[in-house]
């Protein structure tokens, strides 16, 4: 057996639980420009349903497809209307606010060049920028950063560690210097761990299995499992599941977009939720998913209320691996699949759009007859941001940010 | 080598040491009992930085000295308080009470904040003591000498509730040095120790035929002397009476600890003190003890040290703790027997674990204590060192604070009693994944700390989880690191 394989040294440990990635001088350029743009990159892991989220309404199959699962306008929770076609689940009322404020925009059937349907790989190329899963070990926007450094407009050398916390993730890491930070509370175990780990201790260990599933009960109920006791300075866990979410989500997001406002902060975060590998009892105006949108939504919120005036200088992009089947499963879920939404908010957009070649939902159109067919490239939306906001060189965007993606052309007109 | 062989390493490390680390399988695999006992005849060293901590004795001080420059602050402050409020009163009798200065000027306020301005020194020593103890159990090779020490501390705990300060030194002092040496030098150390007088109230116990209890019409309190027949020797039902408990304090009483304050170089020591002592012969267990002073006392505990009913205590004890909940009768009374043969030589009672077949033969099915969780999912990252903060709060969320057990019966060693806590092992399991999921591939985990030796489910589970994070946390609350 190999046991030479590298492990982690504290160090390592330590920086890499971070959650943001930093540089604390403004770009020069920018700055002598004028402008002084914020980025924050917001991984949603576990793939997202990109057709639960923003629903082609207006498409003649879509009810076909979803049954009574599918996000309709005249529901007993309707949809939020974007544009003829398509529709907002209801849980997002500040994305659509923001939509209609010319702030927030959607690509629609996107996806990243991967066609397998493994999340370790799909989130592999989706951070990476690389097509090819395990190929680097930096990802993009960390490659952007070093691009505009070696460029002399941007002085990394003033970036400083702020701390330990959550997962730095993968899109972040690299050869620019990293800062990072801890959200102060536990992000509680998801729905859907729990119940993969319940399955697991039901072929596994009865025992366990029975003394998870009261505890799961209880949570429901609404209760904690157990009094907190002895736990003055220590994470509270009095809040039932959602709740917790929520505000894991509103405070991690919110936390970002602090230091991102600040003069002397950082410029470009990320990070990352989880949750979204739906695969049983979905939902979609009710339910799994439409409660984690709304966590997500209202950490959009605290983003735009903690980015204060620099939120005119933000682009928020909100991407996940991959997009999920186009049918509902035989288990109330959905599958791994391929097209989904990317959502982008912010200040700086030229919102009020849902930008898709929309590729159809009948069984031909569809992706091996299954998933939402991807007709945009993930990778073009984000190197228009990158391009038109961080103003990156469309050269340097093909070679070594997105490497061997001189074929994909940066979308434009993202930015207002 | 064969899955067997790797497996019964596995097994090794999770029931009698602090868990695999990264190639911790591959090391012991060709001879997992062998190298059990070589551990047990070269212990690894309790980390140096240690030398640095305080004596027991030296914390106790410290904590004192902080107490009463705190109580000195307070009274300070009142008295100012006073002062202040007496002037103004004079300068403008009719005037009301100003609310906005009530702040500074209500007195307990101020002397709140005198007292703030103090802190309690005990804290960070007992943190200083966790990062050191914590460090020794992500470091070592196998760990079988802490468990060891983890296995006695608890039998013989205290609780930091009481005695912050002295919680860690307690350790070092009293038990770290004879895990692999006598039970009844182990006994005597621990029972002897300040810690336990002041924990289990014998610095309050007088005779009441002694000068004091005259003097003061005060007597004697049992507590001390019940527990260390109950808990720490014979063994609830071991045919004690309660006259034995009445004689057994009596012989107890002046073991006592030197108060801090008069020298700065003294305080917090044992001491024995004549005045506290009850006068004259008491029968403990049908024998006489006629000794003076504290010869009388060690007389009893070397005598229960080596005790019949002591050796099964122990042994059924030690037996469950490490093998199961119900343990193999045979064991037990293998390891009693040595126990007696020996008079009680602790190493050998642990090479007769290791060496019963019974020891093997029990398949994984003990619950492990959340503290050994824990430990063992951060080994098994490859991780040596961690913020003692943030790992006693763990420890005290999933039900197990270090040095904090809620009665002198300290923590309970069955399944019964941890298995609701599983809810909060997710939560930290969780948590840690999240952490730690940047830089620990679980497939890894799975092939070079587990040596692959988990099952098709887990193997299932990890690989179609929707995140690294999910996928470790699925790993481990599996019962591949739950159960030993």
């Amino acid at each position: 057996m190999s046991c030479n394989r590298h492990l982690p040294t504290r160090r390592e440990v330590l920086a890499g639980s971070g959650a943001l990635f930093a540089w604390t001088q403004m770009p020069r350029l920018a700055r002598a420009a004028g402008r002084d743009p914020r980025m924050l990159v917001i991984i949603l892991r576990g793939a997202l349903d990109g057709l639960g989220a923003v629903a082609p309404v207006g498409d003649p199959d879509w009810i076909g497809l979803r049954g009574d699962r599918a996000l309709v306008l005249d529901g007993k929770t309707p949809a939020l209307p974007l544009d003829s076609f398509f529709a907002l689940n209801p849980a997002m009322p500040n994305l659509h606010r923001l939509y209609k404020a010319q702030q927030a925009a959607i690509v629609h059937a996107v996806a990243t060049p991967y066609r397998e349907r493994s999340h370790f790989d799909g989130q592999d190329v989706l951070e990476s920028g690389v097509a090819r899963p395990g190929a680097v070990d930096s990802g993009w926007l960390n490659r952007a950063l070093a691009a505009l450094e070696s460029d002399g407009r941007v002085n990394l050398g003033g970036s400083r560690a702020i701390g330990v916390g959550s997962v730095m993730p993968l899109v972040v890491r690299g050869k620019a210097p990293v800062m990072s930070w801890v959200p102060q509370r536990l992000l509680p175990a998801s729905d859907d761990t729990q119940a993969r780990l319940l399955d697991l201790y039901q072929h596994t260990d009865p025992k366990l299995a029975v003394a998870l599933q009261s505890r799961i009960r209880l949570a429901a109920l609404g209760g904690t499992g157990n009094a907190d006791t002895a736990m003055a300075d220590g994470p509270s866990l009095a809040l039932p599941g959602i709740e917790r979410i929520r505000a894991y989500f509103a405070e991690a997001a919110g936390a970002a977009a602090r230091f991102l406002a600040r003069t002397d902060g950082p410029r470009v975060g990320a990070l990352g939720f989880v949750g979204w590998d739906t695969h049983i009892n979905e939902g979609a105006a009710v339910g799994q998913l439409y409660n984690l949108l709304g966590a997500l939504d209202g950490a959009l919120a605290a983003i735009e209320t903690n980015m204060g005036e620099a939120w005119h200088e933000t682009v928020v992009a909100v991407i996940t691996e991959f997009g999920r089947t186009a049918r509902i499963n035989g288990t109330d879920g959905t599958d791994h699949g391929q097209g989904t939404v990317a959502l982008l908010v912010g200040g700086a957009l030229q919102g009020g759009r849902v930008i898709a070649d929309w590729p159809g939902l009948k069984a031909a159109q569809l992706y091996e007859a299954r998933d939402l067919k991807p007709t945009t490239d993930l990778r073009a939306v984000l190197k228009g941001l990158l391009r038109d906001h961080l103003r990156l060189d469309e050269s340097v965007l093909a070679s070594t940010v997105f490497p061997d993606s001189a074929d994909v052309r940066p979308m434009a007109g993202l930015l207002g | 080598m064969s899955s067997s062989a790797k497996s019964e390493a596995v097994l090794a490390l999770h029931r009698f040491g602090m868990g695999p680390r990264p190639c911790s399988v591959a090391a012991i695999e060709a001879d997992p009992r062998g190298a059990l006992l070589a551990e047990l005849e070269r212990p690894p060293a309790y980390p140096a930085a240690a030398s640095a901590l305080p004596s027991s004795a030296k914390a106790f001080r410290t904590v004192a000295d902080a107490n009463a420059k705190r109580q000195a602050k307070v009274v300070v402050a009142k008295r100012a308080q006073e002062e202040a409020k007496k002037q103004q009163m004079a300068a403008a009798p009719m005037a009301p009470m100003m609310t906005e200065g009530a702040g500074q000027g209500d007195p307990d306020m101020a002397a709140k904040a005198a007292a703030e301005s103090v802190p309690d020194p005990g804290r960070g020593i007992y943190l200083e003591e966790a990062k050191l103890r914590t460090q020794a159990a992500f470091g070592a090779d196998i760990g079988f000498v802490e468990r060891l020490v983890w296995f006695w501390s608890n039998h013989f705990c205290i609780s930091a509730d009481r005695i912050q300060s002295m919680s860690g030194a307690y350790e070092r002092e009293a038990i770290r040095p004879h895990v692999l040496g006598r039970f009844a030098d182990m006994l005597l150390a621990a029972d002897g120790h300040p810690a336990m007088l002041l924990y289990l109230d014998n610095t309050v116990s007088m005779g009441v035929n002694s000068i004091a209890g005259i003097n003061r019409s005060r007597g004697l309190n049992e507590n001390f002397a019940r527990e260390t027949l109950e808990l720490h020797t014979l063994g609830v039902g071991a045919g004690y009476t309660q006259d034995d408990v009445i004689s057994f304090a009596n012989v107890l009483t002046g073991w006592t600890l030197v108060p801090a304050g008069g020298d700065p170089e003294h305080g917090g020591e044992f001491s024995f003190n004549p005045r506290l002592h009850e006068p004259g012969a008491q029968k403990v267990l049908g024998k006489a003890y006629d000794q003076e002073g504290v010869d009388q006392g060690r007389a009893v505990l070397a005598d229960l040290a080596v005790h019949p009913a002591t050796a099964t205590h122990l042994a059924t004890k030690l037996a469950r703790h490490f093998i199961a909940d119900t343990p193999p009768p045979a064991l037990v009374e293998r390891m009693a027997k040595v126990f007696l043969d020996t008079s009680g030589d602790l190493k050998e009672v642990a090479k007769t674990m290791i060496t019963s077949p019974e020891s093997w033969a029990q398949p994984p099915g003990k619950l492990k204590r959340p503290s050994e969780w824990v430990v063992g999912i951060v080994r098994a990252c490859g991780i040596t060192e961690s913020d003692p903060k943030r790992f006693t709060a763990g420890q005290a969320l999933l039900g197990e604070p270090l040095w904090r057990p809620s009665s002198p019966k300290g923590y309970p060693d069955d399944e019964a009693s941890w298995i609701d806590g599983i809810g909060r092992r997710l939560d930290v399991a969780n948590n840690f994944a999240e952490r730690v999921a940047g830089k620990v591939d679980p497939n890894d985990v799975i092939e070079n700390v587990l040596g692959s030796c988990v099952s098709a489910d887990v193997r299932d589970a990890v690989g179609r989880a929707e995140s690294r994070q999910q996928a470790l946390a699925l790993l481990f609350m599996s019962a591949d690191f739950q159960r030993r």
